[in-house]
């Protein structure tokens, strides 16, 4: 029900993020999505991409500050209210985004989120049979 | 074991009536010998007459290092040239060395020192004692070794250098006792095992360090890799040389030999005395120095002292460890705040890196102290994906900081590897402050 994601904490200051990329640039690793939040000194670089885990291991030995965690990834329609259906689920059951971004790929409208309560929110995803994305199938799509 | 129970033991009341004869004695002595204490005493209003007991001493004006280097060479000796029997001289890496010369009493008075401190160590008459200090115009290799001789063990005068000869000597001779410096001790250690000799092969037992910062960390390691329990020896060339202050069996700081060195801690920047428990500027004024004596000299380190019977029997007053040097010190609104508080503070947090940047502005007429630190990889590969978890983590080190400094810094954590390395330091500060 979850995929990957990699977790990175840069600092504001030119050149942090490009040394990241390269890195996975380097090593013929793709980037299926990013997005970063940032306060003023500092921002969280979240990747998705294909082989999380042979990624996670190569920023790790160049140093870099990173974790490997598993996000929610729902397929979604791409017609217009779709992520309002699906986000009011969680609402309803209690449950609060952390954080949340979305794109699109081969068509399908992809939500990448993180909830406050994991276990609540797989059982609300289970109960609404809202149709999630395993990690083979997201590369795949590449 | 105790070398003079008399005077190591003293009670309080006596100790301070020995000190404060003596004090009258060596301001009398410098009043009527070195022009440049009598002009400071007079510059303050002070005869010698005024100065009876131990609590006179603050009345006393301070001796700084520039004061020894404007009256080089010989403009702070106490006694004609036909009374000093030796003259040492520090490395002067700015400006003039620092000269200090000796009467026989002088040198007795060290080998008496020296000599409780060896025995204070667990060095008795049979132990073979190698002195791996360098011999020469440093006060440590001359001063230990006659300690060693005083006290009636056999010296094994190697001084540095030639390692290897020192360790096949160490072997053959069966020595039980070695002092030099820590780093020195590990360089050893290592010498030894390259040349395949395990510490089971040599009898050291007892290891004497000083001359140089050492940590906790390379106790234990100098204890384990030679085999010894190392024990600290503080001294400055200054006052004495090596025998200044000395560890027993408790290892609970370091003991005075406070009836001829009489420290004091002060604020570096009032100059006022702090209560004992407090750090401060450590202060001595030699009390039975007759060649170039000592009143109040600023040694810069930083340290606490502590009163009191130790479980040893001793009663003379202990010195902390020394946590800095006061030249590091920076004024935050009004606090002192030593780098070295700071550190102790990240140094006991298993999620920081041991490398951290001091930064201090003045904003809107208020100081304000910046903590940058670095944060080991380890910590972000525990799950990390938001910013709660880097949030808390500055709280809890601004929380422990703030009861350390006594003031509140604004915490900033940092990715591993991105504070500056220059010059392998790891302390570093950026006072932006531009004081009128």
């Amino acid at each position: 029900m979850t995929v990957h994601q990699l977790s990175i904490f840069i600092e504001n200051k030119s050149g942090t993020l490009v040394k990241v990329l390269k890195l996975l640039k380097g090593e013929g690793i793709q980037l299926i999505a990013s997005t970063i939040a940032d306060t003023a000194e500092y921002g969280i670089c979240r990747i998705i991409c294909s082989e999380p885990e042979r990624a996670y291991e190569i920023l790790k030995k160049a140093g870099v500050a990173v974790s490997l965690c598993e996000v929610f990834a729902l397929s979604l329609d791409d017609v217009p209210g779709r992520a309002a259906d699906a986000i009011e689920i969680f609402a309803k059951e209690g449950i609060s985004i952390a954080y949340l971004y979305s794109f699109l790929l081969n068509g399908k409208g992809v939500l990448i989120f993180r909830t406050d309560n994991a276990e609540k929110a797989a059982e609300a995803i289970k109960a609404a049979r809202l149709s999630v994305i395993a990690e083979k199938d997201l590369s795949k799509l590449l | 074991m105790i070398w003079n129970k008399t005077n190591e033991c003293m009670s309080e009341d006596e100790r301070r009536s020995l000190q404060g004869k003596r004090l009258h004695k060596v301001v009398d002595h410098v009043y009527h010998n070195v022009p440049f204490y009598r002009n400071a005493l007079q510059e303050v209003d002070i005869t010698p007459g005024d100065i009876n007991d131990i609590e006179d001493i603050t009345k006393l004006p301070f001796t700084v290092k520039q004061n020894l280097r404007d009256n080089y060479p010989f403009g702070l000796q106490a006694v004609p040239q036909s009374e000093i029997i030796r003259v040492h001289a520090s490395s002067g890496t700015t400006g003039n060395p620092t000269i200090v010369g000796y009467t026989r009493s002088d040198i007795a008075v060290w080998s008496e020192c020296m000599s409780r401190c060896l025995t204070s160590y667990g060095v008795g008459r049979n132990d073979i004692f190698s002195v791996a200090y360098g011999y020469g115009l440093f006060t440590g290799g001359l001063g230990v070794h006659y300690g060693v001789e005083n006290m009636g063990a056999s010296v094994l005068p190697v001084s540095t250098g030639n390692t290897e000869k020192h360790i096949r000597l160490l072997k053959d001779l069966g020595v039980t006792g070695i002092a030099c410096t820590p780093s020195y001790a590990l360089h050893l250690a290592e010498t030894m095992e390259s040349m395949g000799i395990v510490k089971d092969k040599i009898k050291l037992r007892t290891g004497v360090f000083g001359a140089e910062p050492w940590t906790e960390n390379m106790r234990h390691e100098i204890e384990e890799r030679l085999g010894v329990k190392a024990y600290n020896l503080y001294g400055l060339s200054e006052i004495m040389g090596p025998c200044v202050s000395y560890e027993c069996e408790c290892q609970n700081g370091s003991h005075i030999n406070e009836d001829h060195f009489y420290p004091e801690i002060i604020d570096p920047v009032t100059l006022k005395p702090l209560p004992d428990g407090q750090v401060g500027e450590l202060v001595f004024t030699t009390l039975t120095k007759e060649g170039m004596p000592m009143l109040r000299y600023r040694t810069r380190d930083l340290c606490s002292i502590t009163r009191g019977k130790c479980s040893c029997g001793r009663t003379s007053v202990r010195m902390g460890k020394i946590l800095g040097r006061s030249d590091d010190m920076l004024i935050i609104r009004g606090i002192n705040v030593f780098p070295s508080q700071v550190e102790s503070v990240i140094l006991g947090m298993p999620e920081c890196a041991p490398r951290f940047l001091l930064i201090v502005d003045r904003i809107n007429n208020l100081d304000t102290l910046t903590v940058q630190v670095e944060v080991r990889q380890e910590y972000f590969a525990q799950g990390f994906d938001t910013f709660e978890p880097i949030m808390e983590l500055e709280k809890k080190i601004a929380a422990r900081l703030k009861s350390v400094l006594s003031i509140s810094a604004r915490v900033q954590v940092k990715a591993p590897n991105t504070l500056d390395r220059s010059e392998g330091k790891s302390i570093f500060v950026i006072d932006n402050r531009i004081l009128k």
